[in-house]
């Protein structure tokens, strides 16, 4: 058994990851341990991720060891769904008080392990160390491994304290405690050459069921979902399956690479969102099962089930296209199911601002990908009156987007969409995008949003707040190009690297005095987007600024 | 008489209590441009964030410390200074108030004298309001968090005033108890204002959370009452308290200026609104205005109608102190049998709940007495939803959280016509799942049917 300072060390080196697989040695040894500054940190810690990643398992008890905080703040509030077992919506927690914390809390926890199964008998406890009970000792593992001892059942430790990191680290940390505990501890009934594993899938608002019917007709069995609507003996038997998806993006990315190199299930990143990319997806799923001893024939039926879908798809979309005619959407998240809709949207007669991109081929979509990300880092830090006017000089008719910024929106009085997590509706696969397509439709052409942006009453023209804040900005704006010394001041403070600390002030600079052209130079000089890499688009816009302004000049050397 | 028990178990089952620091950051939220700050790892304050956003939805400021691993191991002076940096740099609050979380205590982080270092170390924070609470995870709950925030507000913020002569006859400080509504406080407001007082309400959500539409975004907390206005409290001429858990805070702000304060421990009920308005007459001076007798008329009537539904109801009630003394209260006034009281922490009031017993447990207590004593009326927060499907039974949601149905910040439940409110929505919730669920059947009477019917056990007993 690896201690966990090994296992985060473990996760950092993951080589299915394609940052890590660009950064040097040293950069890796310090992992994805992006320094989280206080008084500027949103999201949740790497508890939050490790249950987040393994609470759709519908039929285990979450047992989380630790204080109130961090189960009776937060239970009951994931929208996934079950097609069985309601175990999983049940808030466990060890709730330790004073003088747990004084004595240990392990006997506490035992204790836990017993009552629950006693009242619930469910097939397997997944335990969840907390920051407290890791700071004071509690060996969680021990603890797990006499009760499943003692009791015969399975109580898989899932060892991720909030303070280790983030929730991406405790999403990676949550796929180990499988691998070392679950997966390949259960053999199932009967195996079929049509069994696959979706990895990364947590059945948000039951979007799954808006594709398992797909797979369903073409007999592709879902071996195990990890972890959406997944049952314990389905994940500790998935090693069993011919090829596996992985859809979450790289939340789960050291699952599905180390079941390929242990158990040589074959794995393809993927998603069910957009119809291009629910096509490319079954088409995949196909070519796997095939290459893995599945009959040619698969792929013919899944070309007719996807010819058949498309084809209905676009027939419901069309109707929408003459009242899309001229909108446009501003598409601002960081999810990972934003940039594949792009497309579809774009099919569907929307027009997209924020993004240059006009058609969706490979590197487009990357390029989508990378502008989605760095929006949404930059709208967590924008002051909403910024948002606001950012709203308004792209024009846009509707907003989608998730966080905190739908608040911004909704109060201009601007048509809004949820595609985050906290969404009401599911959007996958094809029904999904005619779903997504409808729910625009509602939005945009709502009378209500007419009466909202009529002045009240007693407002007099250029007194409503949206007139204030453009108003204040202008003024802004303009003292600011009457003050040098404070346009040196802001060109400092505006953090363009947010790994690496690198201000927008140092990477003009860099450029002039060094006339670099480009991005990979830029990062030489001044180490801008030697972390994520993620910023590398912004900093190819600074640099396609500067050049459009002025001509290298080569006789401008800086002293050195 | 009701005994107060602990429930005797290892492990909690579908929690009912939250944890005090976010107790304490949503009493921050009442104060205008601040911005309450967690001093734990991210996901404290993730949690709590995500709690407020859900309820109230809207944009809530809440920042962390974000204590790393190694960070509270060494101790987290460096993060808290960063963070306080960080904030009075880019959000320019006004004040900021920290809570410690399990983690930090656990560590014993001395947060009051880092306060000092950081004070004396950047001048320009030398005056600037910055209030420290101790409140960690695995002690108390949401209720006390709020408790010792405020008062920590008042021994921090309120001034005392050097010449008590000086006392403003119309100015009344409200200190409201957690379990107070935005829409809750802009109904004492009224009140209070229709008896020609002068409130100051500290804190005061109504501003900050009550849902409307900014003059401007800011990206600390809007609304909410100053901290100018709380240094004067000490030039009002009286202080209500709302709530046993405001006890606390009226006597520290008693303590300091002399400002005599009246605890009123419920106002939901034509009794203690009776008393409350009676009081407002007396130290206003003022007759009662005739708005509020036709209220109380309209209350009566209220009563009258719906005692039919709510008589004899078997209640199973899950709430912090003071919410369920005020809950249980008035509906135990109106006919109904508390037959099942949870609670989170110990409170002087429970003991005085009508019940027998009064059990400091979770949700999983609630559910299992709910139907072991046929219980058909529940009211807990959205976190009894659950309990409520498979129970089968009318379920009011009252409290923090609620998150799953609209406009939790306007809910009423003081005043006469928050009373009469409440009282018709919890009627006609019975009158909806009476017409939905129990429909009699030609089967309804057979002796069989009749003899296990619930109502006929109970009349055994």
């Amino acid at each position: 058994m690896s201690s966990l300072a090994a296992t985060i060390q473990g996760v950092f080196n993951e080589p299915g990851c394609a940052k890590n697989a660009n950064k040097s040695d040293a950069e890796r040894k310090k992992g994805c341990t992006k320094q989280l500054q206080p008084g500027g940190a949103a999201g949740g810690c790497a508890f939050d991720g490790a249950k987040i990643a393994l609470q759709p398992f519908t039929d285990v008890a979450h047992l989380v060891h630790g204080p109130i905080a961090c189960e009776g703040n937060s239970w009951d509030n994931r929208g996934a769904r079950s097609s069985g077992s309601n175990v999983w919506r049940t808030g466990f927690t060890t709730d330790i008080n004073e003088t747990d914390v004084v004595f240990g809390g392990e006997k506490r926890l035992f204790k836990s392990i017993k009552e629950i199964i006693e009242k619930y008998d469910p097939p397997a406890i997944f335990v969840y160390q907390t920051c407290v009970p890791a700071m004071i000792g509690d060996d969680i593992n021990a603890v797990c491994k006499a009760a499943k001892e003692k009791f015969g059942k399975p109580v898989i430790p899932v060892n991720a304290p909030g303070f280790v990191g983030s929730k991406n680290l405790g999403n990676k940390l949550a796929g180990e405690a499988l691998l070392e505990h679950v997966i390949g501890t259960e053999e199932p009934d009967f195996t079929t050459p049509y069994d696959i594993n979706i990895i990364g899938e947590y059945n948000l608002v039951g979007e799954l069921w808006q594709v398992k019917p797909l797979l369903d007709e073409l007999g592709i069995r879902i071996l195990s979902c990890i972890s959406g609507d997944g049952r314990y003996r389905e994940v500790a038997y998935s090693h069993r399956a011919r090829a596996a998806m992985m859809v979450c993006s790289k939340a789960m990315i050291n699952v599905a690479r180390k079941m390929e190199e242990r158990y040589g299930i074959p794995f393809f990143e993927g998603s069910f969102y957009g119809i291009q990319d629910s096509s490319d997806s079954l088409r995949e799923i196909a070519r796997l099962l095939i290459e893995r001893g599945a009959p040619a024939e698969l792929m013919e039926r899944t070309e007719a089930v996807i010819a058949r879908e498309e084809a209905r798809a676009w027939a419901a979309i069309e109707p929408y296209k003459p009242r899309f005619k001229g909108k446009k959407v501003l598409l601002i998240t960081g999810g990972v199911k934003s940039w594949s809709v792009v497309a579809a949207l774009q099919e569907a007669g929307l027009e997209l601002v924020g993004t240059s991109v006009k058609k969706s081929t490979k590197e487009d979509k990357e390029r989508i990908k990378e502008l989605m990300g760095q929006d949404a880092h930059m709208i967590d830090e924008m002051a909403p009156r910024e948002m606001y006017k950012m709203l308004k000089d792209a024009k846009a008719d509707i907003m989608l987007s998730g966080g905190k910024s739908q608040f911004v929106a909704l109060k201009a009085a601007m048509p809004w969409l949820d595609i985050n997590q906290e969404r009401q509706h599911a959007y996958m696969g094809y029904v999904g995008m005619v779903k997504l397509v409808q729910e625009i439709d509602k939005a945009l052409f709502n009378p209500m949003w007419e009466q909202l942006r009529r002045p009240a009453p007693w407002e007099q023209g250029g007194s409503s707040w949206q007139a204030k804040a453009v108003a204040q900005l202008e003024v802004e704006a303009a003292a600011l190009a009457a003050d040098p010394l404070r346009a040196e001041e802001v060109r400092r403070a505006k953090k363009i690297c947010h790994c690496k600390s690198v201000d927008l002030g140092t990477i003009e600079d860099a450029i002039r005095a060094g006339g670099l052209t480009t991005a990979a130079a830029v990062r030489e000089r001044t180490n801008a987007s030697g972390g994520c890499g993620a910023c590398s688009v912004r900093i190819k816009d600074i640099l396609a600024r500067e050049l459009a302004a002025a001509p290298p000049a080569p006789l401008l050397v800086a002293a050195e | 008489m009701a005994t107060v028990t602990v429930v005797k178990k290892a492990c909690a089952v579908n929690p009912l209590k939250m944890s005090q620091p976010i107790g304490g950051a949503f009493a921050f939220l009442g104060l205008r441009r601040a911005m309450p700050l967690l001093h734990g790892s991210q996901g404290c304050t993730s949690f709590g964030l995500t709690l407020f956003v859900r309820h109230f939805k809207e944009p809530v400021p809440l920042q962390t410390t974000a204590m790393s691993e190694v960070a509270t191991v060494l101790g987290g002076y460096e993060n808290v200074e960063q963070a306080i940096m960080n904030i009075y740099n880019r959000q320019k609050p006004e004040i900021i108030g920290i809570c410690s979380t399990g983690v930090t205590e656990t560590k014993g982080d001395d947060v009051e004298g880092y306060l000092k270092l950081i004070r004396d170390k950047y001048p320009q924070l030398k005056d600037f309001p910055l209030v420290y609470v101790s409140t960690p995870d695995f002690k108390d709950a949401f209720q006390e968090g709020w408790e010792k925030t405020v008062a920590r507000m008042v021994e921090v913020l309120v001034e005392t005033p050097r010449d008590t002569a000086r006392r403003d006859p119309a100015r009344v400080n409200v200190l409201p108890g957690c379990h107070l509504t935005p829409g809750d406080l802009d109904e004492l407001r009224t009140m209070l204002e229709d008896f020609g007082l002068a409130p100051t309400f500290l804190p005061d959500l109504a501003g900050s959370l009550d849902g409307h539409i900014p003059d401007e975004f800011v990206p600390t907390t809007m609304g909410g009452v100053g901290v100018e206005e709380i240094a004067t409290m000490g030039q009002a001429a009286w202080t209500i308290a709302i709530g046993a858990q405001m006890r606390r805070a009226g006597e520290a702000l008693q303590a300091k200026t002399g400002v005599p304060f009246r605890l009123f421990e419920r106002l939901c009920g034509l009794v203690p609104n009776d008393a409350f308005i009676a009081f407002l007459s007396e130290i206003s001076g003022r007759p009662v205005p005739a708005k509020y007798r036709r209220q109380r008329g309209q209350l009566a009537d209220a009563m009258l109608d719906a005692h039919f539904h709510i008589g004899g109801r078997k209640l199973a009630i899950g709430a912090e102190p003071d919410l369920l003394f005020e809950l249980s209260g008035v509906l135990q006034e109106m006919g109904a049998d508390v037959m099942v009281a949870v609670t989170t922490t110990q409170s002087p009031v429970l003991e005085r709940v009508k019940t027998a017993e009064v059990l400091i447990g979770d949700l999983e207590d609630l559910e299992i007495r709910a139907k072991a004593r046929d219980c058909d009326l529940l009211i807990t927060h959205s976190h009894g939803r659950q309990a409520a499907q498979r129970l089968n039974i009318p379920f009011y949601r009252a409290g923090f959280p609620m998150f799953d149905r609209l406009g939790a910040g306007h809910q009423l439940c003081v005043g006469y016509r928050g009373t009469r409110d409440l009282i018709f929505d919890i009627a006609n919730l019975i009158i909806a799942d009476h017409e939905a669920n129990r429909q009699p059947t030609p089967d309804t009477w057979l002796p069989d049917a009749a003899a296990s019917r619930p109502d006929a056990a109970a009349a055994c007993h």
